[in-house]
């Protein structure tokens, strides 16, 4: 086939934005399973009801979709503590995290899921917003608005939380509660409020990852589901918590990703997703007792 | 009592099924009950991976489309009968299973699972875009006018097909569950890393167990094609293999056989029920809720409300 | 050979991320020897028995066991091999009965000969107290049963070398009594033993080699009487 330049640059550029998409995407599962080492795989699901929700706001108000989700943000944020809070005490306290868990945040993917299929049907939806169409140009490069906001929106929430995680007492303990639960006790901090409140933010990013998912592309209920490989391929080849690596495997993906759509077309995307995160856990250190 | 006299009194159980179906003469019965010994078939082979060695496979549908796709692709290319098409099904999702398990049962349990969800979509996305077996517009299936055995509807003879499957997949984990590899596997849910220390070799076991799970339920997919006679993607990885292979298992009780009977006879004619009188997400709306519910309140299933949740402590 | 120790540990290091747990650890064990090993906390005694018996990978270094290199080979390839611990917090398996528990090493260590497998649980059983429990399961023993189990495990593993982690911590000094009697038994039969402990009275009686480890380095490897001497070890570990 003809590689063009021009095909090319911009395949690249574009990807670049999408993967500051993905990683607002996959931020919130940085938190939960990086940090806190939550199995949450039904964080997508939570990020497609922020879609919906965003829009909802911007049809039946006419209010810009990423302001909307903002503004929903402590609902999501409570939403997150309250699911926390059934977690802890119907499986972390007894120690059965893993079978028992997994089940649960699955039952909730899917309750999600359905639950929309039956509220709105399975027809895609749109939201319409001054940035989704125009673009930039630079050269032969375009810069289309509707990626380019999300990706700034993007590492504007992720640029924020990392401060919150660096400057704030919450935050650092956030951080603590991850390395040394028993350290943080002695502290007098109680872990379980902590990863609460984490988990609670962690849920608080889906709102603005679904508005800013449904601003680049139409969103119907089961798309939750493409995600989940590439979140958490994002989040073991970061590194698991750090915010930066996030955002580096993010764009890493997002560029492979949007190559391989270029040149091979856009329905291998999921393949390389899965790609990506069989490459991924390859290359992780072997071993039962390996984090 | 031993293995070979379970299995005589499961051909007897299976016999007497097929006689009051038989019975009954209504044809609605063959096609109600093939759905459920399909799910019986699906949640057993779940369970001899999630219940019994404790690594949970979110990625039931794509095992199952797997067997109900190389039926599709048999019976463009040859001229089989199902029941060699079916052995056919379990190797190839046998071989996905090894593959995946090889690739990610290294690592903790909850990659393993991620790694099936994933896997999910992406077996779909490659028979969505391969246009041999019909891609997304789907294949039509001429159900044979004629069955090999004498005197019955072909939908009588899937029946019978499917009832033969489950016989195979109960007895194989009941004899599983009583044998050395039986006591190897629930050491891995128990604390795999005291069984290493043990002399268990735990890779080996689970990758025999994925290869076990993943083949059986390549087979309950593999007569899919003739059953409903027009096969796409939205059906073969429909939303309800996804929840049911997970639910039925952990509602019925996952540490034994018996549990995903259970729990496939109660969701399955639930779900039966339901289809037919409401709609059919709402439904599958239902047994999410009874999976999330049974998860935090009865983990041990129904079984384990009737306090035959744990083990047999044997002397 | 003959004449070649039973464990050779060469050069052995590990590093978690930048912490050094272990550095060029050296220990050569002979057949039959009884061996104590002790050191304060966090010294890295159970990162050694994890890095002999294949639960952790090391970096640096080798071990050779009974003539052949275990390096690279799985935690149950070298219990298969004759190498068997106890684990420091006991693990059991808590879905299965005692009885059961001990049947797994049995079924699979695949070194316990033609003796019929429930007899010798139930031997093993009552060697170390538990045999009227064999139908319970471990959620119903005391923290000191539950070592007891541990012990018992490890040895239906039919061990050629026999690796106690802090087997006897908690116990009274009845019960100490007792697990030493069985472990002198043990290795009267062939089995050679290595006993990690903080118990000194034990350690002394037990041990007719000392081995110290502090901060991930050996600092002493002798007869016990001298190295409880060493004033390196006395500043490090025994105080005064």
């Amino acid at each position: 086939m003809e590689m063009s330049l021009d095909l090319l640059g911009n395949a690249i550029v574009s990807g670049l934005l999408l993967g500051g998409f993905y990683a607002a995407v996959t931020i919130g599962v940085s938190i939960s399973f990086g940090m806190l080492d939550i199995v949450n795989i039904a964080h997508p699901a939570f990020i497609i009801l922020g879609s919906y929700i965003a829009y909802i706001a911007n049809t039946s108000f006419g209010m810009d979709p990423i302001l909307a989700s903002v503004i929903a943000l402590p609902a999501f944020y409570l939403l997150g503590m309250g699911v926390y809070q059934v977690y802890h005490l119907a499986f972390e306290r007894r120690g059965e995290e893993s079978l028992r868990g997994l089940a649960f945040f699955f039952g909730l993917l899917f309750i999600t899921e359905v639950t929309l299929v039956l509220v709105f049907g399975v027809d895609y939806r749109l939201v319409d917003a001054p940035y989704i169409g125009p673009s930039l140009h630079f050269g032969d490069i375009e810069l289309p608005l509707r990626l380019l906001v999300p990706c700034l929106v993007a590492l504007v929430m992720i640029g924020g939380l990392q401060i919150f995680m660096a400057r704030t007492f919450i935050g650092r303990a956030i951080l603590a509660v991850a390395q040394d639960q028993l350290a943080l006790r002695l502290m007098a901090a109680n872990p379980t409020r902590i990863k609460r409140i984490a988990f609670g933010l962690s849920i608080a990013t889906a709102s603005v990852a679904g508005a800013v998912l449904i601003v680049i592309q139409p969103v119907e209920p089961s798309i939750g589901r493409d995600y989940i490989g590439r979140v958490f391929a994002i989040c073991v080849l970061g590194g698991m918590g750090s915010f930066a690596g996030t955002v580096v495997a993010a764009m890493a993906l997002g560029i492979v990703e949007n190559l391989t759509a270029t040149f091979y077309g856009p329905s291998w995307a999921p393949a390389v997703a899965f790609g990506f995160l069989l490459v991924t856990l390859a290359v992780r250190p072997a071993g039962i007792f390996g984090r | 009592m031993n293995g070979a006299k379970f299995v005589v009194l499961l051909l007897i159980v299976a016999a007497a099924v097929f006689g009051a179906a038989l019975a009954i003469g209504n044809a609605y019965v063959f096609f109600a009950g093939y759905v459920v010994l399909q799910y019986i078939a699906l949640a057993t082979a779940w369970n001899i991976l999630g219940g019994y060695t404790g690594y949970v496979n979110f990625g039931t549908a794509a095992f199952f489309a797997l067997g109900a796709y190389t039926t599709v692709v048999l019976h463009k290319l040859t001229s089989l009968p199902l029941p060699i098409m079916m052995p056919i099904g379990g190797i190839v999702s046998g071989i996905v299973g090894l593959g995946t398990g090889y690739l990610t049962l290294r690592l903790r349990g909850s990659f393993f699972s991620i790694a099936t969800l994933a896997l999910a979509v992406v077996v779909q996305t490659l028979i969505t875009n391969w246009d041999f077996v019909g891609g997304s517009r789907g294949a039509y299936i001429i159900r044979p006018m004629t069955t090999p055995l004498l005197g019955i509807d072909y939908i009588q003879y899937l029946f019978l097909v499917m009832l033969g499957l489950v016989v195979i997949v109960v007895a194989t984990a009941r004899a599983i569950e009583r044998s050395r590899l039986g006591y190897g596997f629930a050491t891995i849910r128990d604390d795999e890393v005291a069984a290493e220390a043990s002399g268990v070799p735990t890779l080996r076991l689970k990758l025999l167990a994925t290869t076990l799970s993943g083949a059986f339920m390549g087979m309950a997919g593999a007569p899919l094609p003739y059953y409903v006679t027009y096969l796409d993607p939205a059906s073969g990885f429909s939303l309800a293999y996804a929840v049911n292979g997970v639910a039925m298992p952990l509602v019925g009780g996952t540490s034994s056989w018996l549990g995903p009977i259970i729990g496939a006879i109660l969701l399955g004619t639930l779900q039966q029920v339901a289809t037919v009188t409401i709609s059919s997400a709402l439904n599958l709306l239902i047994v999410g809720l009874m999976l999330v519910g049974f998860v935090i309140v009865a983990p041990n299933g129904i079984l384990g409300l009737f306090g035959l949740g744990a083990r047999r402590a044997r002397a | 050979m003959p004449g070649d120790p039973l464990l050779q540990v060469s050069g052995l290091g590990k590093r978690f991320g930048g912490f050094v747990a272990l550095e060029a650890i050296e220990l050569a064990v002979s057949d039959g020897e009884r061996v104590g090993l002790i050191g304060p906390n966090g010294s890295g005694k159970s990162t050694l028995v994890n890095c002999m018996c294949g639960t952790l990978r090391h970096e640096m270094g080798s071990v050779h066991f009974a003539g052949h290199t275990l390096d690279g080979l799985s935690a149950h390839e070298r219990t298969r091999l004759g190498m068997s611990r106890s684990f420091q917090l006991p693990r059991p398996f808590n879905t299965l009965s005692l009885a059961d528990n001990l049947r797994i090493p049995l079924l699979y260590a695949g070194r316990h000969g033609a003796q019929p497998i429930d007899e010798r649980c139930a031997e093993l059983l009552h060697m170390v107290g538990l045999a009227d429990k064999a139908t319970r399961l471990p959620r119903d023993l005391t923290q000191i049963e539950m070592r007891k189990l541990e012990l018992a495990r490890a040895m239906a593993a039919a061990p050629r070398l026999l690796i106690a982690d802090e087997a006897m911590a908690g116990l009274s000094h009845h019960e100490v009594d007792d697990i030493l009697a069985l472990l002198i038994r043990l290795n009267e039969q062939g089995v050679t033993v290595i006993l990690i402990e903080h118990i000194m009275r034990a350690v002394m009686h037990f041990s007719q080699r000392l081995v110290v480890l502090v901060a991930g380095r050996k600092i002493a490897d002798g007869d016990p009487a001298d190295v409880v001497r060493d004033p390196d070890v006395v500043r490090a570990y025994l105080g005064e």
